[in-house]
């Protein structure tokens, strides 16, 4: 039993670094390039700076919402395991 | 430490339990009911106006615009649904840096909740101003093959307007957390400002998506109309 919850410790929190590493790459190269075409699109078009920041602002919080998604995949493998919760219920009884 | 404030109990009584998520939602409501009732309890139409009806007038206006550059048309039905959803996430966002406050945009059940919300106003406005038949056709468009992919497209975006600002307010008070336990001297209070902002742009976010996804559902009929318009 203690391997058992061994190895699911081991993998749950390898794995949570893994999620955000890989994770957070995506999302930081899609807004990176996001940012750079609104901003040579701004430097070409001043006037339009308005409805180019607000669709800025929406699409970000899009590609943003990916690399939270991973955060919370990796909060609950650390903080709320349900296989890490089972294991020790059972352990108890 | 907590992921999320359902599990912080503030009152019990037998199985009936207060906990901290809806103790702090409904100090939020509480507030917001009374400041604007004070507010507009004496309203003036003169040239002179109290600082506090200005600010309401500013952020009223200023609502009806986004709303109106969002959804390209003139949406004044929209006003009262959208404008609540923003108030109310940019309070609980807002208030996030008074000490033991835990904001219940911060807890999955809240921001679920306000997900479902928004999921039964799109049939909502979208019947109330196409009729049911032209709404349900649109779910077979462009092609019947498409309807599973469209409910789909439906609970998917329900799910992630949920998970998007859970994530984004939970993970600013985590972080708050774990950098006072590493450098607690200056930094975390840089996160924190951090943390207001993003909040300030997840509670405009949302209200924008909701008003995306409720006038797409509702837009299709006055696309319809400018184009009989056309032909006649």
């Amino acid at each position: 039993m203690t391997t058992n919850l061994d190895l699911i410790a081991t993998i749950s929190i390898f794995t949570a670094g893994l999620t955000m590493a890989i994770g957070s790459v995506g999302p930081a190269l899609g807004e990176g390039k996001a940012v750079a075409q609104a901003l040579s699109s701004i430097a070409q078009q001043p006037d339009e700076a308005n409805t180019i920041t607000r669709t800025l602002f929406v699409g970000l919080a899009f590609v943003e919402s990916i690399a939270i998604y991973c955060f919370v995949v990796a909060m609950i493998l650390i903080f709320a395991n349900p296989f890490w919760s089972y294991l020790l219920s059972e352990k108890r009884v | 430490m907590h992921i999320s404030s359902d599990s912080i109990i503030i009152w019990q009584l037998e199985a009936l339990s207060i906990s901290a998520t809806i103790w702090f939602t409904w100090l939020i409501m509480f507030l917001l009911i009374l400041s604007s009732w004070l507010v507009t309890r004496k309203l003036s139409s003169g040239t002179y106006l109290s600082r506090w009806q200005n600010l309401l007038e500013v952020l009223v206006i200023g609502i009806r615009e986004q709303i109106q550059q969002a959804s390209g048309q003139n949406n004044d039905q929209l006003l009262p649904f959208i404008g609540t959803l923003f108030i109310f996430i940019a309070t609980s966002d807002i208030l996030e840096i008074i000490p033991s406050f835990h904001p219940p945009t911060g807890s999955l059940s809240t921001t679920a909740a306000l997900a479902v919300c928004v999921f039964f106003a799109v049939p909502f406005y979208g019947i109330r101003r196409r009729g049911l038949l032209p709404f349900l056709k649109s779910y077979f468009e462009p092609n019947p093959f498409m309807l599973p992919f469209n409910v789909v497209g439906e609970l998917s975006r329900t799910i992630s307007l949920a998970v998007r600002l859970f994530g984004n307010v939970m993970s600013s008070n985590m972080i708050g957390a774990i950098l006072l336990s590493i450098t607690p001297l200056f930094i975390p209070v840089l996160m924190q400002i951090l943390g207001l902002f993003t909040g300030i742009i997840q509670a405009y976010i949302f209200a924008i998506l909701a008003t995306i996804f409720i006038s797409s559902a509702s837009q299709v009929a006055s696309q319809n109309l400018t184009k009989t318009g056309k032909q006649q």
